[in-house]
């Protein structure tokens, strides 16, 4: 075998290494996109679940702390701040993508603001009540 | 609003909605608890207004919305009386409920709102998740309205029983779970329908066999389940603010139903399966006879004893609300302290128709929070208390929860009103309380019974100590 023959298949292989490491680049980038929805779809769920688990531990040591005498005004405030669900009615209504979804957002919002406003001045009512013997 | 500013709004929220609970751990600080609520939700508000994309028509319906809501939450709350507040946290529950079903239909037809992807191609975990924030809204709408029909006398409080019950909603239950795979598998609207349907008619099922006095209980379940409720929708629609508010409405309400079992030691699970409580009043009368005579009195009697005693520890209980006794009874107490007698309150975890009640009663009739004690706190005093009068009570007092194993209260904490010198029970009759229980404590050489109205009994003592 001539040095010539030797440089040119030399070459010949050189550019098929090219071709596999390009074939390689495309298949990588493929599998990147394949599995990149996967985790997206996987990552935010556990996030929230995540920030959801710890909010039940505070939920569980505050309450723990909440005084037996003041259970009733404890009802008053959840039933308050789980109305917060007016957050989605408002967005559901505020985005109008549909006259249904519009509908419904303006009925949960309805039902939410009385139960804001109900809850709380229900339970400002209830904690006014509570003096002690000085007071 | 940018996006960032709108989660920071949500984080403040969150913070000050754990702050207004931390409140409540005292009574003085309660009230600023309560403002820091009203902040949050303002804040909340504000921010989801604020986000890009709001059409100024929409925002115009949101404020007509609120406007017409908060009228008529402000109308009923600032008018209720607090006798009636049960009913009302029942039918705010209820309200609650529905907006979550509502939200996840909104969410079901406008998914672009959300990001959650385009209608009739919405991602399956979300489907997941606003399935179950619809069921678990749908149970607890239908499950609070028959909570408020039964606390505020529309409707029988006795449990509604038939055969095969527990097997129809076992089965009712599998029937929710099939569907909402379905759901989640085809994104069929039909079926978000049916699952709705499906779930108010498990809530309205799930709340009928339990009677009229386990209402604490379900109140409170029901509190927890408008809890998750917020949450599942806060999962369907990725806000973090629903999330920790649904996670702490949760498990305040999970805590406040394990509190209201503990204290007629049963489990959740006895408590929801019903059937507690059949009207037998009639049991305690035929075993009246063996028992010995019963001393009653008169309340110029019971004035003359408490008039000379140094401590007194009244007990008050449903009866006393349902006769709206607390008014004249802070009136005896007042007349008592007068003639130098030490008086103090003793409340039992169940006493009333929801947690805490009974608190809310005496406060209201302006009885000072620091007089008002709590089981633990206040059994060990009964010992050196020349008098218990126990004034609308009965079940919370009987010794037989200590002593008799066959006993259906067996093993309930009681409050210990036997060691006093003297107990005074106020009743109407000599009929047993809602467990169907005789109380031995009746026969007594050292009690007496007071009967008649708790009002009217009260009234007469208060005249007769005026003398």
């Amino acid at each position: 075998m001539n040095p010539s023959e030797l440089a040119a298949q030399a070459e010949a292989t050189a550019r098929r290494a090219l071709e596999l490491a390009e074939q390689a680049r495309l298949a990588a980038e493929a599998a990147a996109l394949q599995a990149a929805p996967v985790a997206a779809a996987a990552e935010p769920f556990l996030f929230l679940l995540t920030i959801f688990l710890l909010a039940c531990f505070v939920g569980y040591y505050v309450v723990w702390n909440v005084t037996p005498a003041l259970h009733s005004p404890l009802m008053g405030v959840t039933n308050a701040i789980s109305s917060v669900i007016v957050v989605g009615a408002i967005m559901a209504t505020g985005l109008a993508y549909s006259g249904v979804a519009t509908a419904f957002g303006f009925l949960a919002a309805l039902l939410a603001s009385v139960n804001i406003f109900g809850g709380f001045i229900v339970t400002r009512r209830m904690l006014a009540m509570f003096r002690s013997k000085k007071g | 609003m940018a996006t960032t500013l709108t989660t920071l709004a949500y984080l403040v929220a969150s913070v000050l909605f754990i702050l207004a609970l931390r409140g409540l751990s005292h009574p003085e600080t309660s009230r600023q608890g309560n403002v820091y609520g009203m902040i949050g939700m303002g804040i909340a508000v504000v921010a989801t207004l604020l986000k890009p994309g709001m059409s100024a028509g929409g925002i115009a319906l949101i404020l007509l919305a609120v406007a017409i809501g908060g009228s008529i939450g402000t109308y009923i709350a600032t008018r209720i009386q607090m006798t009636a507040l049960p009913q009302l946290v029942a039918a705010f529950h209820s309200l609650v409920g529905m907006a979550a079903v509502f939200v996840a239909a909104a969410a079901f037809y406008a998914p672009e709102s959300f990001g959650i992807g385009v209608r009739g191609n919405i991602k399956a975990s979300s489907l997941v998740e606003m399935s179950l924030g619809l069921a678990i809204g749908a149970i607890t709408f239908s499950g609070s309205v028959i909570a408020f029909a039964k606390l505020d006398g529309r409707m029988s409080g006795a449990p509604i029983l038939f055969g095969g019950q527990h097997w129809l909603n076992l089965g009712l239950g599998i029937l929710l779970l099939v569907l909402i795979i379905a759901f989640v598998g085809t994104g069929n609207g039909a079926l978000f329908w049916i699952i709705a349907i499906l779930a108010f008619a498990l809530g309205f099922l799930l709340i009928i066999p339990i009677g009229g006095a386990d209402m604490p209980v379900v109140v409170s379940m029901l509190n927890s389940y408008s809890g998750w409720a917020a949450a599942g929708i806060g999962f369907t629609i990725g806000n973090l603010l629903l999330i920790i508010t649904g996670a702490l409405v949760g498990a305040a309400g999970a805590i406040l139903s394990y509190i209201m079992c503990k204290g007629m030691n049963r489990s959740i699970i006895n408590v929801l399966l019903g059937g507690f409580g059949t009207d037998s009043g009639a049991a305690a009368a035929a075993g009246a006879g063996d028992r010995g005579p019963v001393k009653a009195g008169s309340p110029e009697d019971a004035a003359f004893i408490m008039k000379n005693a140094s401590k007194i520890i009244v007990v008050p209980g449903y009866g006393m609300a349902v006769a709206q006794a607390q008014q004249v009874l802070r009136e005896m107490a007042d007349l008592l302290k007068k003639e130098g007698v030490e008086v103090k309150y003793a409340i039992h975890p169940v006493a009333g128709r929801m947690p805490g009640h009974m608190n809310v009663l005496l406060a209201e009739a302006n009885v000072p929070y620091d007089e008002v004690f709590e089981l633990e706190e206040i059994n060990p005093e009964f010992a050196d208390a020349d008098v218990a009068y126990v004034i609308g009570a009965n079940d919370v007092t009987n010794p037989a929860a200590k002593t008799d194993p066959a006993s259906p209260i067996y093993g309930m904490p009681i409050l210990d009103v036997e060691r006093a010198k003297t107990v005074f029970f106020v009743k109407r009759g000599m009929a047993s309380g809602y467990a169907g229980v005789e109380n031995e404590l009746f026969f007594r050489p050292n009690t007496m019974m007071l009967f008649g109205d708790a009002k009217k009994v009260t009234q007469e003592i208060v005249q007769a100590l005026q003398k």
